[in-house]
This record gives C-alpha cells, structure tokens and sequence, in this order.
C-alpha cells in the first residue's frame, strides 16, 4: 500500500491504474452508455486524479481534469445524456491526462484545448464548471498583523455541538492564542436541571479580545462551525470601559430571574439614606400589626402552596413555588425587621425609676446599661416594662444593700444594677445584674418548703431552687415594703414571659450579687415549629424548645402504667403520653416517637405518633374562651387548611416534673 | 500518549501524504481504503480524530460519518472531511450528516496540522 517513499511517485503509481481502469469503463460505457455505475467510476476515478494531482503539484493535470469531471458530474446528476460520443471524448482526455503526468515536457497543450472544446460542444450550455483555484487555503497558517484593536466576540454554539466533535474549549483557547482575552460564560440559556441534557451545550461565551490579528483571523476560529452558530463580532470602541458591557451581558445562572427584590432594594437604600440624614416615618402601630398579620396569611397560604408543590411533578411549577418561599420568607423578615424598635427606649424609662427609688431606700445606686441598640418586636418591648420595673425593684429593694451594710461587708457605699441586651441566634438576652448581697438559699428553701412548693430534703440545683421565687404565693421578705414584697410580681412576671414564649434564669452568689437573665424571642408572631401528629390530630412544637427526637422503646411502651421514665444518656427523663392527655381514639402508630424539650433547665420527653418536620408557624391567639387551657399557647393553621394547636412546653415541662417529683418522692 | 487519527481515503498517494504528515506532527495514524474498511477498523480501534475523503467507493465518506455519529464511542469525536469541491452543498451535507470540519485539496501539510490541531487539540 503505502509506506515510506515520496508521495509523488506513489501518486504516479496511482494515477496509472486510474488511467488504467479509467480506459476499461470507458470502453464499457461505449457499449452499455446508461450503466450509471460505470458514469460513478467514471467520475470518482477522475476526482481522485484530480484530487490528488492538485496536492503533488500537477496543476495542468488538475486543471485539466477539472473539466472532464465536471462534464461527467453533469452526466451523473442526469443533466447530460450519455453517449458514446462523450466516451470517446473522455478517452482522449484520459490519454492527455497520462500524457501530462508522464511526459509533462511532450505534452501539447493544443491538444488538450481542442479535447475540451469538444467536450464543450457535447456537454453543450452546461459548461465546464471553473477550473479549480489552486491553493484554496483551508486554514491561515499566520494570520497577517493589523493595528491592535479591541473586539467583543459573543458566540453560541449549535447545541449538538459536542456530538458532532467541536470542542468548545479549543475554540476558547484558539482566541486567546489571538492575544489578550477576557473570557464570560454566557449562562442565561441553560435549562433546569430536569431538562437538562448533558451531552448539549447551553452556554454561551463572551470574549473581550485584545488583539493585532484583523476581525478575519477571529472568524477563521470558527469557521467549521460558522454557518450553524451565533457568532457576534464587534469592535469595542477604546473609551469605553471593557469590563462595562461585558458585566452587564450575562445574565444570572436561575432561568427565572429574581427581579423582584430589586426594586425593593431601592426605596430600602433610600431609607438608609433617609436614616442617615435623620428623617424617618412615623407610621400608627396598628398599621404595623395589620402589615404583619397579612404577611402571616402569606405564609401560610405559601407554606399550602409548597405542600401541593412538594407532589407535583412540574419542574416550572416547583421553581414558581420556591421563588414565592423564599420572597415569602424575606418579605417576613422585613416585616418583622420595621416593627423591631431599639431597648434604649425601654431602658431609658429606668434610669427615672432606679432616681427615684434610691431616694425613697435611701440607698446609693449607680445604673449602667449596654447593648441598648439592640432591637425587639415593638409589642414584646411593651409588654416588658411591667416584668422589668418588678425586677428592678425587687434588686434595688431586696438586693443592694444600704451604703452601710455595703461598707460594712468591704463593698462601695454606691451599689451597682446593670442592665443588658444582646442577641443571641433568635433570642434577646436582657440581663438585671446587681451586685447585692445574693438571694438566700435557706432561706428561699425554708419558704418553699413551708409553702408546700417543694419536698422537704430534696435535691434541687440553684437554678431549680431559684424557679420556686416565681411560684405564686411565694415571698421571703420579712416586711413588706412599699415596693415589693407582697408575693405578687414575680409571678407575674414569670406569667408575662410564659406569654412571650420566653423564659427568665436566676444565677446568684451570696454577698456578691444576683443576676437575672431573660430570654426573648425575637417576635411573637411567627416562630419555628417542629409538626407533629398525635391521634388524628397535629400539633406544633416550639422548635426552639426542642432537643432531640428518639424513639419511644418497646419496654417503655407497654408498660402502660409504669414509671413513665426514659433514659436518656445516663439522665432520667419523665415523659408525658400525649396521646392519653389528648384522649386520641385511634390506634397509636407501632413506633411511637418521643420528642424531648427543655423549659427552664428542665426536660421532658412528649409521646407522639409520629414527628412531622418543621413548620413555619404563624400563631393566632386563641379566643378569651379558651384562655384558660395552660397546654396550649396559641393555635396555626396549616398548609392544607386545617388548624393546629401549638403546644405550651413551660406547662408540660412543669406538669411532667411534677409527676416526676411525686413519683421519686413515693 | 499520542492521539491516533483514522485515515480514510481512497486514494494512496493522498493517504500516504496525510500518514507522513501527521506521523511527522507526533500522532499514530491508521488507514482505510474505503468507507466500508474504515467503518471496521473505527470499531476495531480506540480513534481520537478520524479523516475522510468523501468520494469513495464501497461505502463514501458521508454514509460513514453517519454510520460513524451512530456508534456511542463516535460521539463527540471530531471527523474531519476531505474535499475539493468547493460545493457549500457538499460542505453542508457533510456536517449535517455529523462531521466536524473539513479540508480543502489541494493543502499544504503545515495547512492539514493546523486543521487537525484545531479540531483535537
């Protein structure tokens, strides 16, 4: 076949058994002239000829049997009849053709004109196509050099580009190899991912091209793919920032495009430039509330929509309900955000209160605050004045000292309160710190006792011992003062906190002074909540008030009227058979869950069917009829319409720890 | 590892050309006669690039493309086309049929690197 050797006799070689065969059919064809099989060898060996004649240098070959191809293209095609004539013609042809290969220098080309004279006359108006250009470049080798310009090159590729060969990349690395190159994918056009075919190209690219190269040796990069593909050239004018445009060209990778946060940027950063020139709106409170309800209902309707989403299986329709969840969810935390009012209000109403009280006492007192920037929901500051003035003069009452008994104890005369915001995750921390003589242990623990609210001779931690100071009824103070004393406050206090799902921590050190910690959450109108069912009925648990999530064991389980205690790590933990205290009437699920909550230090374990998943809860109050149900704390409505009970986790903890104490006690 | 192009031409002295041109540039090069041939030995072979001619007996370059664009191990490799027409129709049926590109005869051999560096890399 063909292995070393010069290819220019090999093409000798080749082209003599052309002429050979080509010598054979054309006789044949004199004979039977409409055997279009012997017309396609006719063509083909003459193509070959020329073909190859053009690539070794035969230019005269080429050219020559340029013209005899093109006369039994025509025949082929069926444009031109056939005939023996015409054969005869080609078999001259063929013996000039062998003539110009073999004997170039011998060859007349008289002949050869007066050959394709004839065979003009035969093939007639037709003519011969042109005689082929030699060196029909297919690649620029060099590109010449022009003035260093700079274009914008955008280009899309047909989307079965990478089936067919073309390799993306190369053509990239082809402009650069042109000259300075700023490459950015296009990716407005790809498809969702359930439409996305892998093996199709859906990005497009823009390349800013700096380069000396003319728009020509740019379009010769693609000039395979020309025809099928989008090809944008365009010389970017030199003032212009490059980087401009080209930012602006692509857009973002999700298809649906969140517009809409956009033009809600807008009056926000007017706002911001309001704030900063110190103007702001003043807007009546029920406005707000009015606000935030309708933002409640968008949320739930949003949290039915994405429950029908969840089962649908259209693509489009699931984005449509994402992008409303996550607008949904912004839009509340706005709405959340303008109700939030700075503590500095709250804390400012002190300083009055702590004058005039240290005057009444006698006492010296120094107030500090920090954190007064930190911001609350307006009605949760509200609410929190009355619980705030009661801990504060139950510090400046019971807890500082007078400046002699502080002298006396090496402390200064001037007692110190302070109080203190910060965020910490979703809550407010606000913290009285005083640095008075401490709550007294025994003496707290002789009360309780004597009050029946503890066991005599029980364990209890600090912490527990100091909840009891919130029991109602509970008072230590050997007189009653004008301020405190009367056993009233601290639990209402504790009640007023229960209410906004908050909780209060003591931590004290005799002679040193005690520190009381509240705990808010941010709003009181949407919380997190974790869905449960029990029986047929669902209910909601505050997610913050969570722990952990097991499994009630099976031993636990049938022993109907036992200990009701799990172990959990080591600690005890009382559960709460919810199914038995809700009266569910349906039989209970095989694997009944236990979710563990914690109030107040305290833990304990709810028995449901079955542990649903997070919930957005938007909580509605429940009516004055129902005021009186210390289980539940509100109800919501959930995504399918039907309404759910949110569950009181201080009134079960403390109902689960009672059982708990009783049961240790007997 | 070298890159092996499949050469597919009826015509020897063209394919010589191409096989000592490309061997020159550092690629392996297999040959075929024909379409037929070259339809086998693609099967046969692990083929980075293959090169056809178009005019063929047997089987022509166009009916191997397609045949070649059928095969999943063909997806996605670059097929170049040999071709002196400067037909657009030729051209267009030849990449509908799932070509890559192609080169005009008659070429220089710096021309046939260039293009097969253009397409392969």
């Amino acid at each position: 076949m063909s292995g070393g050797g010069d290819p220019t006799d090999t093409f000798r070689q080749e082209a003599q058994e052309l002429l050979e065969q080509l010598e054979q059919i054309l006789l044949d064809l004199t004979r039977t002239p409409d055997n279009p099989e012997l017309v396609d060898s006719t063509f083909r060996a003459l193509h070959t000829i020329k073909g190859s004649g053009s690539m070794f240098g035969f230019d005269e070959v080429a050219g020559f049997t340029h013209h005899v191809e093109s006369a039994f293209d025509l025949v082929r095609k069926g444009k031109v009849a056939m005939t023996a004539v015409l054969a005869d013609i080609a078999l001259a042809g063929k013996d000039h053709i062998r003539n110009l290969i073999e004997r170039p220098e011998s060859a007349d080309p008289a002949a050869g004109k007066a050959i394709l004279a004839r065979l003009e006359a035969t093939v007639g108006g037709h003519g011969a196509a042109e005689a082929p250009k030699p060196a029909d470049a297919a690649a620029p080798i060099a590109a010449p050099t022009a003035p260093t310009a700079k274009w914008r090159v955008q280009f899309r590729l047909p989307t079965d580009a990478l089936a067919t060969g073309t390799n993306p990349l190369l053509l990239i690395d082809e402009l650069r190899s042109l000259g300075q190159a700023t490459v950015t994918p296009l990716l407005d056009k790809i498809p969702r991912l359930e439409a996305l075919n892998a093996t199709e190209i859906h990005i497009g690219w823009d390349v800013a091209l700096e380069t000396d190269k003319p728009k020509t040796a740019i379009e010769d990069v693609f000039m395979f793919v020309m025809d099928e593909m989008e090809l944008k050239i365009e010389p970017i004018d030199e003032p212009k920032p490059v980087s401009a445009p080209i930012a602006a060209a692509p857009a973002p990778t999700v298809p649906a495009a969140p517009t809409a946060p956009k033009p809600a940027a807008q009056p926000a950063k007017s706002t911001t430039e309001a704030l900063k020139s110190g103007g702001s709106i003043r807007v009546p409170a029920e406005r707000l509330d009015n606000l935030m309800d309708r933002v409640g209902e968008l949320v739930i309707a949003q949290s039915r929509l994405k429950q029908i989403a969840a089962a649908s299986q259209d693509g489009e329709f699931k984005s449509i309900s994402e992008e409303i969840e996550r607008l949904a969810l912004e839009l509340r935390d706005t709405t959340m955000g303008v109700r939030m009012v700075p503590i500095a209000q709250l804390f400012g109403r002190f300083r009055r209160l702590v004058h005039d009280l240290a005057g009444e006492l006698g006492k010296e007192i120094n107030l500090t605050t920090s954190g007064e920037e930190t911001e609350l929901d307006k009605t949760v500051i509200e609410r929190l004045n009355d619980p705030l003035v009661h801990l504060i003069r139950n510090s400046i009452d019971h807890g500082l000292e007078s400046p002699e008994a502080r002298k006396d104890a090496g402390k200064a005369a001037q007692g110190h309160i302070h109080l203190s915001a910060r965020h910490t995750g979703d809550k407010v921390l606000i913290s009285i710190t005083d640095d008075g003589k401490g709550l007294d242990r025994a003496r707290i623990r002789a009360r309780a006792e004597e009050n029946g609210l503890i066991q005599p001779g029980q364990e209890m931690s600090d912490s527990e011992l100091f909840q009891v100071i919130f029991q109602p009824g509970f008072s230590t103070a050997q007189k009653v003062t004008n301020l405190s004393g009367r056993g009233v406050g601290m639990d209402v206090v504790k009640r007023t906190l229960d209410a906004l799902r908050g909780s209060i921590d003591i931590a004290s050190t005799t002679g040193k002074g005690t520190e009381i910690t509240l705990r808010l959450p941010l709003t009181l109108a949407i919380i997190d909540g974790l869905l449960v069912r029990i029986g047929q009925g669902r209910y909601v648990i505050p997610l913050s008030a969570v722990e952990e999530c097991v499994e009630l064991p099976p031993v636990e389980e049938s022993r109907v009227n036992g200990s009701n205690f799990l172990n959990i790590r080591g600690d005890l933990v009382p559960f709460l058979r919810l199914r038995e205290m809700f009266n569910a009437t349906t039989p209970p699920d095989k694997y009944q869950k236990v979710v563990v909550v914690s109030a107040n230090e305290m833990r304990v374990g709810l028995v449901v069917d079955q542990v649903i998943g997070d919930h957005q809860t938007v909580i509605k109050s429940l009516s004055k009829l129902h005021k009186g149900v210390g289980t539940f704390s509100g109800a919501t409505i959930l995504g399918d319409g039907t309404v759910a009970l949110i569950l009181e986790i201080g009134h079960l903890v403390a109902r689960g720890q009672r059982e708990r104490n009783l049961k240790l006690a007997s | 590892m070298a890159k092996t192009i499949l050469s597919v031409d009826d015509s020897a002295s063209i394919r010589q050309m191409v096989k000592l041109t490309l061997s020159g540039a550092g690629y392996d090069v297999i040959q075929a006669n024909d379409g037929a041939e070259g339809l086998e030995k693609a099967k046969g072979a692990k083929v980075d690039m293959v090169m056809t001619d178009l005019n063929m007996p047997i089987m022509n370059g166009l009916a191997l493309i397609k045949e070649l664009r059928k095969l999943p191990a063909y997806q996605g490799v670059p097929i170049l086309f040999l071709t002196t027409e400067s037909d657009a129709g030729l051209k267009s049926e030849a990449k509908a049929a799932g070509a890559t590109g192609w080169i005009t005869k008659p070429f220089q051999q710096d021309q046939l690197i260039s293009v097969v560096k253009k397409v392969l890399g």
